[in-house]
């Protein structure tokens, strides 16, 4: 009876959206209950079985997150082509992971970063440094995600956003304690075929609808059917005469594009939650050709992406602007409730004012800027874009499955590699070399329930900057790992003196400058008044979040000066170097 | 079972391997820093014939990502060959 009830409340969207999610879940705990983990091995790294293609998968789903299917292509619509940032940031980070990292890690073989830097550096010190720097990066973004989970299920299923986080921790907490990594990589690749259909079949759809090319890569630089023109031209034409300024020019800096894209690359490259997953695969060149497929796979949503941010503003641009509001489509309404559209009929003209309020408007008059009457959140072009397009119902239920997917796979990747990080690198490494394997095992399925349960505690009570605690994890992880792991492979005379020193210098300044400009309450406790976070007060007009880039030169310069200025590392450390430069077999080795 | 390689062939692996880095990293820069953010409104001048694409915008939000993949696609290849190389047929390394 009371099932009938609910189930007559419910629109057919959201029928679809429960239906989908439904079947994805139950997917996902079957998945975790066939590949549960019987030892730390498999509980940290899948015992190096998991074969390239299926790592590759894994890795994508793992590195896209929630920002990367539900916000980027909404923040690519509004910036333009300064989106590049973003797209070559996130992507161009695996050319080094796959270059420079990945396959020298995985031959090292140990479970974790901070081994490597622990062993590589002969210091506990360092695998401290190492292990609190991992810790703190994860848990930054593991908050925005179990966000993520509850933000979806308040908009789609109606549910309250509270319960949603508790639902996905829930989830999470199954098959994240039982399979361990094991478990991850395996529910990650279903997520990813999940999230990957979800995001290309409202994006083709769009495409043949406006340009009639099926492929939105190709799409965005064709002919929009509705009017003849290039599509990219049209939209630059309506936007420069709404006052949002030419979409396919740049606004902001140069230098600050190039080190915000730097910080990001590097950030992805250093994350430890991405390098940990090159550790899972069988063999040596397993790493790199992982690291090939990670990249395709990720590619065919970075690519499509900007094509759907230019299909979705322009659609809006269409529908909205200058439009009575009393023929908004049933859409318009539907997400004003949620409060991610607003309309404010300033002149009570009954006419939806649209205009320039954007960054790339410098000379806009602040007269204009007072005409604007819509806000409109980034989140709703990629969430909303098929209900504007008038695409069927299950289309948009599917696109709900597919955030949730993004992630909690992301979320499952984050909490494994804190558990990790507590079970191996500080109780077994630390504090009990003792430990038995079983009891290792315990500690670790402990410690990730307690990291599911802090991280569903900030989904619930998000900190007040997310965003802002997002660009720090790139930031940090830029500015303290990146360059520790470089220099051990490839330069045998870096010490633990420089490194050491390297690695607190670059992350403190970096987490100065970001404290400094993003948490001026913070700041103003302590007595110290911060300056308006603006191009004009940066350091050479490089913003907080490109900050990391001057961190991480800060860091090699520091780690090169002072390991050069003090004794070298001891020859059994030069030898360690070698094992990871040269395939085993060629020092007579088996794995 | 092929012999345990010299040290001189071992530095020979090495030096090759970083030849290979520097190559593949000067194009990953110059296309990504170069032609998506540094060039690209000079590059945006010119307009990728049949298409509203135009070359710098292109670079920026599309041709870097392709480049990336070829240019991981090719260090695969190469060190797959230069690890037979060094161990003589087979570069099975575990």
């Amino acid at each position: 009876m009371l099932d009938n009830m609910f189930l007559a409340q419910m629109d057919p969207v959201q029928g679809w959206t429960l239906g989908i999610a439904l079947v994805t879940f139950t997917v996902y705990i079957g998945i975790a209950i066939w590949a549960k983990a019987k030892s730390t091995k498999e509980f940290y790294i899948a015992g190096k079985g998991v074969p390239s293609l299926a790592n590759g998968m894994a890795t994508a789903a793992d590195w896209m997150s929630a920002a990367s299917f539900i916000s980027m292509a909404g923040i690519i619509s509004v910036v333009g082509r300064d989106g590049s940032m973003y797209l070559m940031g996130w992507t161009g980070g695996y050319v080094l992971l796959a270059l420079l990292l990945a396959p020298y890690l995985r031959r090292f073989g140990k479970y974790t970063v901070p081994d490597f830097i622990g062993d590589r550096y002969y210091s506990s010190s360092a695998r401290i440094v190492a292990v609190v720097c991992a810790i703190f990066v994860s848990f930054t973004y593991v908050c925005g995600q179990m966000q993520g989970v509850g933000i979806v299920f308040s908009r789609f299923l109606k549910v309250d956003q509270d319960h949603g986080v508790m639902i996905g921790m829930g989830l999470v907490f199954f098959y994240a304690v039982m399979g361990g990594m094991k478990g991850i990589t395996y529910t990650q690749v279903a997520q990813y075929c999940v999230l990957i259909f979800a995001f290309t079949v409202p994006a083709i759809f769009i495409a043949i609808q406006m340009t009639g090319n099926p492929i939105p890569q190709f799409g965005f630089g064709a002919e929009h059917q509705a009017s003849g023109e290039f599509l990219l031209d049209r939209l630059d034409g309506i936007s420069r005469e709404l006052g949002f300024g030419a979409y396919t020019e740049g606004s902001k800096g140069t230098l600050d594009l190039f080190c915000i894209t730097a910080a990001l690359m590097l950030g992805t490259a250093g994350l430890p939650h991405v390098i940990v997953r090159f550790y899972t695969v069988k063999k040596v060149k397993d790493a790199r050709s992982s690291a090939l497929w990670a990249l395709f796979f990720i590619a065919i949503l970075y690519t499509a992406a900007p094509a759907v941010a230019v299909f979705a503003r322009t659609n809006l641009l269409d529908t909205v602007a200058g439009k009575k509001y009393s023929e908004m489509p049933p859409w318009f309404k539907n997400w004003e409730e949620t409060g991610l559209l607003k309309f404010e009929d300033k002149n009570k003209d009954g006419v939806i004012q649209y205009t320039g309020k954007t960054e790339k408007n410098k000379d806009r008059k602040p007269a204009d800027l007072a005409m604007n009457e819509l806000t409109v959140n980034r989140d709703i072009m990629v969430l909303a874009n098929p209900e504007i397009a008038n695409l069927p119902n299950w289309v948009v239920g599917l696109v709900a499955a597919g955030g949730l997917a993004a992630a909690l796979s992301t979320a499952a990747g984050l909490l494994l590699v804190i558990s990790t990080a507590v079970a191996h690198d500080l109780v077994k490494k630390t504090f009990n070399p003792k430990l038995s394997e079983k009891k290792e095992l315990l500690v670790a399925r402990i410690a990730a329930g307690g990291a599911v349960m802090v991280a569903g505690y900030f989904g619930i009570h998000p900190p007040d900057y997310v965003a802002a605690v997002v660009a720090f994890a790139f930031g940090l992880a830029a500015s303290s790992f990146f360059p520790a792991i470089i220099l051990g492979i490839f330069w045998k005379r870096a010490n633990i003196y420089g490194v050491i020193t390297g690695m607190v210098v670059g992350i403190g300044f970096t987490a100065a400058y970001i404290i400094y400009f993003k948490f001026g309450g913070l700041m103003a406790k302590i007595g110290i008044t911060s300056p308006a976070n603006e191009a004009d007060n940066w350091l050479f007009g490089i913003s907080p979040e490109g900050i990391g880039a001057i961190g991480m030169i800060i860091n090699f310069i520091l780690a090169i000066g002072i390991s050069l200025a003090t004794k070298p590392p001891p020859s059994e450390v030069q030898d360690l170097v070698d094992r990871v430069r040269f395939p085993r077999k060629a020092f007579k080795e088996e794995d | 079972m092929s012999n345990t390689p010299s040290p001189e062939a071992r530095a020979r692996y090495w030096r090759k391997n970083l030849c290979w880095l520097g190559g593949l990293l000067s194009v990953w820069f110059i296309v990504s820093y170069g032609c998506g953010i540094l060039f690209v409104d000079q590059l945006d001048k010119i307009r990728i014939p049949g298409t509203g694409f135009k070359l710098g915008f292109w670079f920026a939000q599309q041709g870097s990502i392709y480049v990336f993949l070829c240019l991981i696609a090719i260090y695969v290849l190469v060190m797959n060959r230069l690890d037979r190389e060094l161990l003589g047929g087979e570069g099975d390394d575990a």
